[in-house]
């Protein structure tokens, strides 16, 4: 099932993604004069959202999934849209009976009227319900979650058609990474009960790189999965579950009894133990998430910078600025791309290492 | 603060997204990935063991070899060794066999020389006494052929007769 062989599976691929009836926006002149946001744009970019933009005039909406007291309310992100292309219009759902209003990323349950509420400090005082979206991120997790069962299934398949035999293919260029995390991370880490833990590590390695490259590709929508803490949230918890499930007995007494310890000192010590065990995947789910918003924003702010100097300094400036953005832009492509793999690497690794402390036996 | 706070869908969607790659993955990828490695691991170490094994006996099998080839090579010496020797002591066992015989015939070669020679210096005897016979005859035949002689011979005879 490899890509050369079936390009009908990227026809599909790209048919998926654009037959959710694109809404084309008619992007008013006015919005341009009012000068460039850089702040806004990033951000916009950087967070999730319930539509998916390639570019102005192509946006596609995607479904909002909400969770009410009346039930569930499944309806298009179109529905938001004025005839302006903002957000402004209100959705009133049949089933539910609940008007349905959208402010900066967020869901609302608007008043009567239809409008969205705030108090003297400027925060939204309406209900907000579970917002189950599809959203963009989701968009982009189900993506590489496709590709890899593309890459995966079909490398799986080379390997039972060419039992005993060197690999071929895409096989051949996955199972040195499949086998860098089994020798280099799994090994070492975890010793010789690592092969208990070889799928986790496998996935989790794949899905946070391939995730992390699909943030890089341009005209995705800016995809920045990875990038989200509510997903290297959702990474970390896996790791920290696991860990606490496959623990000994020997892990546990160390955080309750640390050997050596005088007794007077464990309430002290208790406390800084259970910091340490909770710190970890908290650790995992900030660097994984700074990493690749901190390469985001760096990136969108090169990009920035031209359209900055053109607002102030006109076309020419800009074309000059330009140059030198376009450079930096490369270089941070480069970078970035070589982060996108580090930073797999280093939350399969520092897994791995938790594993193995978990695992570890008495001594 | 939209950037620091996570959202209860995504996280919903992707604990559900991630646990199915978990399951599917390590189900139909991750499981038979690892196993047929591991196999093709296993069967590549065996080989090498055994291709490492074959060699150690090559090599026992050499060095009995060139035991085998010295062991010859010291038999076939020894064999040479008592060979000359058997072959020297034939040759002087003949020689010294030649010899005897040699010297056996030509004691005998003497012998029959010395018999022959006698048998011949016999034979010469008789033939000069028949000889010196014939002689003596025709000695006296010419002596005797006159009267006078014979009655002088008788004579003498007589005269011998007489002094007996």
């Amino acid at each position: 099932m490899s890509f050369k062989k079936h390009p009908t599976h990227i026809a599909l691929l790209l048919a998926l993604i654009f037959t959710a009836s694109p809404f084309l926006s008619k992007a008013s002149e006015s919005e341009k004069i009012k000068g460039f946001n850089a702040g806004e744009m990033i951000m916009h970019h950087v967070l999730d959202a319930h539509d998916i933009h390639i570019m102005d005039g192509l946006t596609i909406p995607l479904p909002v999934i909400l969770y009410t007291d009346n039930g569930i309310d499944i309806f298009s992100f179109s529905n938001f849209y004025d005839e302006n292309h903002s957000t402004t219009s209100v959705y009133k759902s049949e089933s539910t009976g609940y008007a349905y209003a959208y402010n900066r990323g967020h869901v609302y349950i608007a008043d009567e009227s239809g409008m969205i509420n705030t108090d003297e400090a400027g925060s939204i005082t309406n209900v907000a319900p579970l917002d189950f979206s599809i959203t963009k991120n989701v968009v982009g997790m189900l993506l590489s979650i496709l590709i890899m069962f593309l890459i995966f299934l079909s490398v799986a398949k080379g390997y039972r058609t060419n039992r005993g035999k060197a690999p071929k293919g895409i096989q051949s260029f996955m199972e040195p990474l499949i086998l860098f995390i089994r020798d280099e991370v799994a090994k070492p880490s975890i010793g010789r009960r690592h092969e208990r833990f070889m799928p986790f590590l496998l996935s989790i390695f794949f899905f946070i790189w391939i995730t992390n490259m699909l943030g890089m590709i341009p005209f995705l929508g800016g995809l920045n999965v990875t990038g989200n803490i509510g997903v290297t949230a959702v990474l970390a918890m896996f790791t920290f579950v696991i860990t606490s499930f496959s623990a000994n007995k020997g892990y546990w007494s160390h955080i309750i009894m640390p050997p050596g310890v005088p007794l007077w000192l464990l309430p002290i010590m208790i406390p800084i133990e259970l910091v340490g065990v909770v710190s970890k995947p908290l650790v995992l789910c900030l660097r994984l998430f700074a990493n690749i918003t901190a390469g985001h924003i760096i990136i969108l702010s090169f990009a920035s910078l031209i359209f900055i100097f053109q607002a102030s300094s006109g076309d020419s400036t800009a074309l000059g600025v330009s140059i030198g953005s376009t450079v930096f832009l490369v270089f941070m492509n480069g970078l970035e791309l070589l982060v996108a793999f580090l930073q797999a690497y280093v939350f399969t690794l520092l897994s791995a290492l938790y594993f193995g402390m978990a695992t570890e036996e008495a001594h | 603060m939209g950037l620091v706070t996570p959202g209860i869908g995504l996280v919903f969607w992707t604990t559900l997204a991630f646990l199915i790659v978990l399951f599917l993955l390590g189900k139909f990828a991750w499981k038979p990935i690892l196993s047929s490695i591991k196999e093709r691991e296993d069967s590549i170490e065996g080989s090498l063991k055994a291709a490492e094994n074959a060699q150690k006996e090559m090599q026992a099998l050499q060095s009995k070899n060139e035991e085998l080839i010295f062991e010859a090579r010291k038999e076939r010496d020894l064999l040479l060794k008592d060979a000359k020797e058997t072959s020297d002591k034939m040759i002087s066992d003949a020689k010294s066999k030649s010899k005897l015989e040699g010297d056996k015939m030509i004691v005998h070669a003497r012998e029959e020389i010395a018999n022959e020679k006698a048998a011949a210096l016999s034979e010469i005897k008789e033939m000069v006494s028949s000889f010196s016979i014939e002689i003596a005859e025709k000695l006296l035949r010419d002596k005797l052929a006159t009267d006078g002689s014979q009655k002088a011979l008788v004579s003498r005879y007589i005269d011998d007769l007489k002094l007996n």
